[in-house]
């Protein structure tokens, strides 16, 4: 089986005026399989969101190469960007934010299909049937962002992530904002998601003990550079770098 | 035992609306109370209805909060002036963005010393370097020429409780004290506390939405949902034997790390 992302000496660094360029991410190798979750857990400034970054191609690499589903997108601008974005999709940390506040959900969830050209009964029905599927109902398609709670509201984010029937999520700390119940209601919706489409997920996280519950592998980041990476159980009972041990020791 | 701080029937209504319903419990000298519950549960609200910083649409309409034989909803600002600060001190969830982002530590130390009583700089500063003595600050020092901007999050957080400290209050309001920090940090900050109460015996009501936090800190716990109490107690006997659906529910939620394979 070929991986849906794959990673090669991804970096990311910043000139700094009289001192050494500077490393956000140092030279990072990872892969995704179809249908995997792949956890990111690291510190505030270790580099985690600047992944999220590169791999949607918000900001550009130094070095290395990112892989989607086989074709190398590292160098891709504008328009051949298009077909990528409806494999690759990405859930944000405050769901508000992420959504236009004067417009509806139904038009931020229905906008990458719109682009697309898809009629408007089309799209529309589409929407329902995902937000039925978030545990949304369909009046929530006139609800302006406001007017909703933080998980419902990243309920819509993922009915939105999942219109263009991607093949892998990122999860830029999409729970870290909610309630721990709401949490625990996203995390569900979202392991019934990945069984029902055999999607893969990037979950970056900074709680060690969910990416347990949660993700098949793990990644330690630490100033940039990957500390660990493997089974979360073989990371967390038997940390190899001092950074893992002592985050794991931090846990109460 | 004596009781420091008595909340008897308290309701706290903003506009109008009442938003935290008939909640009672004590604090008692040297004791860690965690308030506990989600988003709008009305716990931080609970809080500030004690340091009278409800601002202009919210009051306590219902209940008294008892301090050293005052009602403190009933005081005068003057009268608060002399408790908030000198007797009830309070830490926020970012102490960097509630300092102030153009002054060193030092010169904010001095001026919230200087708003209970007469001090000069020399004196400010052995009392402020005695206080982070005791409170292990690697280098008093550099906290003390520092500008906000240049101590870490979790620095600027134990500089926001030393602040709190130096008046030695007796009860220290903790209003998300770790939400902002990794969780290396958190537990510094956690430590930091427990180590004021060790050193100072001040009675501490840490609020906060992280159950790991509480179970590291307090000694009892009040849960509420929706400004409702839904259990209090001694912290062991919430955190291991919940009795209330609501109260499990929440603890049920919260992932825990497993130190030991399926």
């Amino acid at each position: 089986m070929e991986p849906i992302l794959k990673v090669t000496d991804l970096s990311k660094s910043f000139s700094r005026a009289g001192k050494n360029e500077f490393f956000a991410v140092d030279h990072v190798s990872f892969e995704v399989m179809p249908g995997e979750i792949l956890g990111i857990v690291g510190e505030s400034g270790s580099g985690k969101s600047t992944i999220a970054k590169l791999i949607t191609r918000q900001i550009d690499a130094t070095t290395g190469t990112i892989e989607i589903d086989g074709q190398d997108i590292t160098k891709l601008t504008g328009r051949q960007l298009i077909p990528v974005y409806a494999k690759v999709q990405m859930v944000f940390q405050t769901p508000a934010g992420s959504f236009d506040p004067r417009r509806t959900l139904g038009d931020g969830i229905c906008e990458s299909l719109r682009n697309k050209g898809i009629s408007k009964v089309e799209r529309e029905a589409k929407a329902r049937g995902l937000l039925e599927q978030c545990g949304l109902s369909s009046e929530f398609l006139e609800r302006y962002p406001h007017q909703v709670s933080g998980g419902q509201c990243q309920r819509a984010a993922i009915a939105r992530a999942l219109m263009c029937d991607p093949r892998i999520l990122i999860f830029d700390e999409a729970t870290s904002a909610l309630d721990v119940t709401v949490q625990k209601q996203i995390i569900e919706l979202l392991q019934q998601l990945q069984r029902e489409k055999k999607l893969a997920y990037l979950f970056i996280c900074h709680n060690l003990a969910l990416v347990q519950q949660f993700c098949d592998k793990v990644l330690v980041l630490y100033d940039g550079k990957i500390v660990e990476y493997g089974l979360p159980d073989d990371v967390i009972l038997y940390p190899q770098s001092e950074y893992a041990r002592r985050l794991v020791d931090a846990i109460f | 035992m004596a009781v420091l701080l008595d909340y008897q029937h308290v309701e706290i209504s903003f506009n109008g609306n009442a938003v935290v319903h008939d909640v009672s419990f004590q604090l008692h000298p040297g004791e860690i109370l965690g308030l506990v519950g989600e988003s709008g549960s009305g716990k931080s609200t609970l809080v500030k209805a004690a340091m009278g910083l409800l601002g202009s649409s919210g009051m306590v309409t219902r209940g008294d909060i008892w301090f050293e034989g005052k009602n403190l909803p009933d005081l005068s600002d003057n009268e608060m002036r002399h408790i908030c600060g000198e007797k009830i001190g309070m830490i926020f969830q970012d102490c960097g963005a509630s300092l102030s982002p153009i002054r060193t530590i030092g010169e904010q130390i001095m001026e919230s010393m200087a708003a209970h009583r007469k001090v000069d700089v020399a004196a400010a500063k052995a009392t402020a370097m005695e206080l982070f003595d005791k409170l292990h600050f690697k280098d008093g020092e550099r906290v003390w020429n520092s500008y906000p901007f240049e101590l870490s999050g979790g620095m600027n957080q134990r500089a926001g409780i030393a602040i709190a400290m130096l008046m030695n209050p007796v009860i220290l309001m903790a209003d998300e004290p770790t939400s902002a920090l990794d969780v290396a940090v958190q537990r510094q900050v956690v430590e930091e506390m427990l180590n004021v109460r060790k050193v100072f015996g001040t009675a501490i009501i840490i609020v906060t939405h992280d159950i790991g936090v509480v179970s590291a800190m307090a000694d009892s716990i009040l849960v509420l949902q929706e400004g409702h109490v839904m259990e209090y107690g001694k912290a062991k006997d919430v955190l291991e034997n919940p009795q209330n659906a609501y109260t499990k529910k929440l603890l049920s939620a919260v992932p825990r790390l497993r130190r030991e394979r399926l």
